[in-house]
């Protein structure tokens, strides 16, 4: 013998070191760990004196670990146990500690060193299996289109008056024949069409214009284009995307996760969050500032009585007091032109020192030469979606809460720095780490959050590793005892496919999902099946009265099409599935598809080689032990 | 060992028509029940809060249930999961947007009144919306399946006599499966989801065994009658479907046992499904593509030899 070839022993057994080694890692499990950062602006790093001073802390609170790393700055505290873990998160929420570290639960894959250096590496554990939290936000593109309109209305109205042509009204319409939102100039004279119409698309040349020159109310119509609002849009989601990443990097979780889902939606993992209140809070807070001069020709009083505030301002009531203020629509500063911010305690209270972009400095510049003496005010804004019932419905509403928090005088010209007062002490310095993270383009609104509590997900890992060991024990037994030396060889592969299978996962990075486990167990009864096939065609092969060797070739190649086959749709339905499902499916999904492959190999090519060890190569085959 | 010592000589072709009678129940049981009784989807689909909690002993449901109303939930459900200490909330949607963790904290502190050592083991909160869409995207995934696993046996079994049974056969399985859910009452989530697409995409690797031993046998002896070739095929692979299947099954069984709550609706998806799977690749498949006709002429078409073609103009 043999025509067997090969290259087959060398496929098989490369193949089976690889994943050995691939899959080597997830032996060694995970501790259950803290990390811990030292707070503050800039992230100092941690070094040898802090490691230090989080020891001893420890150690005061009577809190016992297993050791203590520093890692890229952090220092990764691993425990022996949970509780120890979870007692060590108590002291380092405490009162005076709080302020001084930020710390994250996390679980520290206990791989040597030398694996880490090769690169290998466990697989992820999904939120469903370590614990942690989904949170999923919806980013609410039509208030960021109302946002576009709303500032494109200011540009036309600044621009036109800067032209020096006179208009009767700048107004936001609903377009007659297109029934689309618009923005429509009325001018006080027919003349001056042709002018103002260069103005607006001098604002913005993707503008879409209609001219209507009715002598009685000359206007022109300037609407919003489709292609204008994708563009907005992909912008805002963008933009929310980035900002959502510095505003979670602040707040020191560790491993977080952040994608996009769907057209419109930002996906956001806190890996051991258990309590995501306060994060929710700090990464939707749509929190801005607004600066703008205050109208002092009016009476706030006045226009608040009369509940209608004069052309050109806008009424605001004042944080402190509760005061109207009259401030001037026009906008000198806002939120997105902040490029850095910090909080600074002083003796008049606390304060936000901020640092505009240029666009913004140049602005402010100009406005602070040209207003010397006149006041300027800042006004907090805030946007909130809240659920009322209407008619026994619920509804959504958006709210904007604006209040003034600071109006002063302007004492000299100053243009990109400048100091903001009028905050509460706990706000100050959120407000200067928002400012700081950037603005949110549009406002994001929470619609999915899942929590998964450290002990439930690890009772999901232990069920899941429980019905693994189970499910392959019964397997194996039933395997050994029905088909005896080929039974063991079944075991061996399905083993071997098992590992491959483990290999394959923690190459990609896969992130391992309690439905995963599932999809594992179910490729483990899946794949007895090829085998099955296998040996019931050397069974009947043998019973025809074909010489054993014949019968293992023919049952191989015969059963070929029919596991081929029957194969191909399941990978079918793995690949719809991925295509459809998101989180712990999709996790299913792909441990299924992946699945079928190594079990095709392994069963095909795999078991073909081991049984060939074991028989083939002999002169004379008795009989099979089958 | 071997359970089937000789291959077995069973008539199953004969007693189609009744099986096809069971089948006819089975698929009308569990429309008219998804009709009646509908499916009792979990918050993944319908969007709404669950919020669970763990006890430091045995939980009292009423009491639970007592405190929640008093707290001014509406329609609190309250059941045991896992273990007798472990107790799910499950309360209506909030509307589109959603605050999971104040509810689940507020629960938490209103339950600790019954045991200052309660926690929170896991809070979930889904739209209306994204329920809405995850259904629709179910659906949709359910479709697509079909459709792909229906062009596939098409293509691979160039004839409809085929490729109808196989397709009838898969469409059959997950219609039951999800009756199964409806009758009993069982919790249908998006794992249940995922296991139900698995078995359709599983329900074809039984047909597809025993119709390559159709073909197979037709291919031996094309002048057999045909209901004699398909009885011999499914005896000739009969060991192979009941062992694969009970293999499949006890592993999934194992998942049933050992998974826990979160795995519930997954592994008895796949459990029914399994048991479905098997008899339906038997008695639907193969028996439709009997009924519709199916001829050695259908698997291996006549071809014209050489040397008719020569003659071609």
């Amino acid at each position: 013998m043999t025509d067997f070839p090969r290259w087959r022993y060398w496929l098989v057994g490369g193949l089976t070191l690889l994943g050995l080694l691939l899959a080597l890692p997830n032996v060694f499990g995970e501790d259950p760990a803290l990390q811990v950062a030292l707070a503050g602006r800039d992230k100092p790093a941690c070094t040898a004196a802090c490691a230090k001073g989080i020891e001893d802390l420890l150690h005061a609170k009577g809190v016992s670990f297993a050791s203590a790393a520093l890692q890229n700055g952090n220092l990764l505290i691993r425990f022996a146990s949970r509780t120890e873990q979870l007692r060590a998160k108590d002291v380092f929420e405490g009162e005076g500690v709080k302020d001084q570290y930020n710390h994250a639960l996390t679980n520290a894959p206990r791989t040597p060193a030398w694996m880490q250096w090769l690169g290998l590496k466990p697989m992820k554990l999904g939120l469903d299996l370590r614990g942690g939290s989904l949170l999923v936000f919806q980013v609410d593109i039509p208030g960021a289109v109302k946002q576009l309109e709303g500032s494109i209305e200011q540009d036309l109205r600044r621009s036109l008056r800067e032209a020096k042509i006179q208009y009767t009204d700048i107004v936001p319409i609903k377009d007659a024949v297109t029934q689309q939102d618009a923005i429509r100039v009325t001018l006080r004279d027919a003349k001056s069409i042709d002018d103002a119409r260069k103005v607006i698309e001098k604002v913005n040349s993707k503008l879409e214009i209609r001219v209507d020159e009715n002598p009685a109310a000359p206007s022109i119509t300037a609407r919003v284009t489709e292609q204008m609002v994708r563009e907005r849009s992909d912008y805002a989601i963008d933009q929310n995307l980035t900002t959502l990443r510095n505003r979670i990097n602040e707040l020191g979780v560790s491993e977080p996760q952040i994608q996009r889902q769907g057209r419109d939606r930002i996906a956001v993992q806190l890996p051991g969050v258990d309590d995501p209140t306060d994060a929710k809070r700090r990464i939707g807070s749509t929190a801005s500032l607004e600066v703008h001069l205050v109208d002092e020709i009016n009476n706030p009083a006045e226009a608040q009585a009369r509940g209608v505030a004069p052309l050109g301002s806008k009424l605001y009531l004042r944080r402190d007091n509760g005061g109207p203020v009259l401030l001037k629509r026009e906008i000198i500063a806002t939120g997105d032109q902040f490029v850095d911010a910090s909080f600074e305690m002083r003796q008049e209270g606390p304060a936000v020192n901020v640092k505009l972009d240029n666009r913004g400095g140049r602005r402010m510049g100009e406005t602070t030469r040209a207003n010397l003496g006149h006041r300027m005010a800042v006004v907090y804004v805030e946007k909130l979606r809240e659920e009322k019932i209407v008619d026994g419905q619920k509804v959504s509403v958006d709210r904007t809460k604006e209040e003034v928090i600071s109006d002063a005088t302007i004492q000299g010209v100053f243009s990109n720095n400048f100091q903001i007062t009028g905050l509460g002490a706990a706000e100050a310095p959120e407000l200067a780490k928002l400012l700081r993270a950037g603005a949110l383009a549009a406002p994001l609104y929470l619609v999915e959050e899942r929590t998964i509590g450290p002990s439930l997900g690890e009772d999901n890992i232990r069920r899941g590793m429980n019905a693994m060991i189970f499910g392959m024990l019964t397997i194996f037994i039933f395997m050994a005892i029905y088909y005896r030396v080929f039974g063991l060889v079944a075991n061996l592969v399905l083993l071997s496919n098992v590992v491959l299978l483990t290999a394959f996962l923690s190459a990609i990075n896969a992130v391992l999902s309690l439905p995963g486990i599932g999809g594992i167990v179910l490729t483990v009864g899946m794949a007895v099946d090829a085998n099955i096939l296998i040996y019931e065609r050397i069974r009947e092969e043998l019973r025809n009265g074909v010489s054993p060797r014949a019968a293992i070739d023919k049952g191989f190649d015969r059963a070929f099409t029919a596991i081929a086959d029957s194969n191909v749709t399941t990978l079918i339905a793995g690949v719809v599935l991925w295509a459809f499902g998101s989180g712990p499916v999709r996790g299913f999904a792909v441990v299924l598809t992946l699945g079928i492959l190594t079990s095709l190999f392994t069963a095909i090519i795999g078991s073909r080689v081991v049984i060939h060890l074991i028989y083939t190569r002999r002169r004379e085959i008795a009989r099979l032990s089958i | 060992m071997e359970f089937f010592k000789k291959v077995p000589t069973l008539h199953f072709m004969r007693l189609r028509h009744r099986w096809y009678g069971l089948s006819a129940l089975l698929v009308l049981a569990s429309v008219a029940s998804i009709a009646v009784h509908g499916l009792h989807l979990s918050i993944d689909f319908t969007g709404g809060v669950e919020v669970e909690v763990g006890f430091t002993k045995p939980a009292n449901l009423e009491q639970v249930r007592q405190i929640l109303i008093a707290q001014g939930f509406k329609e609190p459900q309250v059941q045991i999961v896992d273990t007798v200490r472990d107790v799910l909330v499950r309360l209506p949607p909030q509307g589109e947007t959603v605050t999971g963790a104040e509810v689940g904290n507020h629960i938490k502190t209103a339950l600790s009144t019954l045991d200052p050592d309660v926690k929170l083991r896991r809070a979930d909160s889904v739209g209306s919306q994204v329920g809405r869409e995850l259904a629709n995207n179910g659906a949709l995934a359910l479709l697509f399946t079909f459709l792909l696993i229906g062009l596939y046996v098409s293509i691979r079994f160039h004839t409809y006599r085929l490729g109808v049974g196989a397709t009838v056969a898969a469409m059959h399985n997950p219609i039951v499966v999800i009756g199964f859910f409806s009758v009993t009452g069982l919790t249908f989530d998006l794992p249940a989801l995922a296991a139900v697409l698995a078995v359709i995409g599983h329900s074809l690797n039984d047909t597809v065994v025993v119709f390559d031993r159709i073909r197979e046998n037709f291919e031996k002896s094309r002048r057999a009658p045909p209901l004699d070739l398909i009885d011999a095929a499914i005896n000739q692979t009969l060991s192979r479907t009941v062992i694969t299947s009970g293999a499949t099954f006890v592993v999934v069984l194992m998942l049933f046992v050992f998974g826990g709550e979160a795995l519930r609706g997954f592994s008895v998806a796949l459990l029914v499904g399994i048991v479905v799977v098997t008899y339906s690749s038997i008695y639907v498949a193969s028996s439709l593509a009997l009924d519709l006709g199916l001829t050695g002429n259908d698997l291996f078409p006549v071809r014209k030899t050489a040397d008719e073609l020569d003659k071609m103009p």
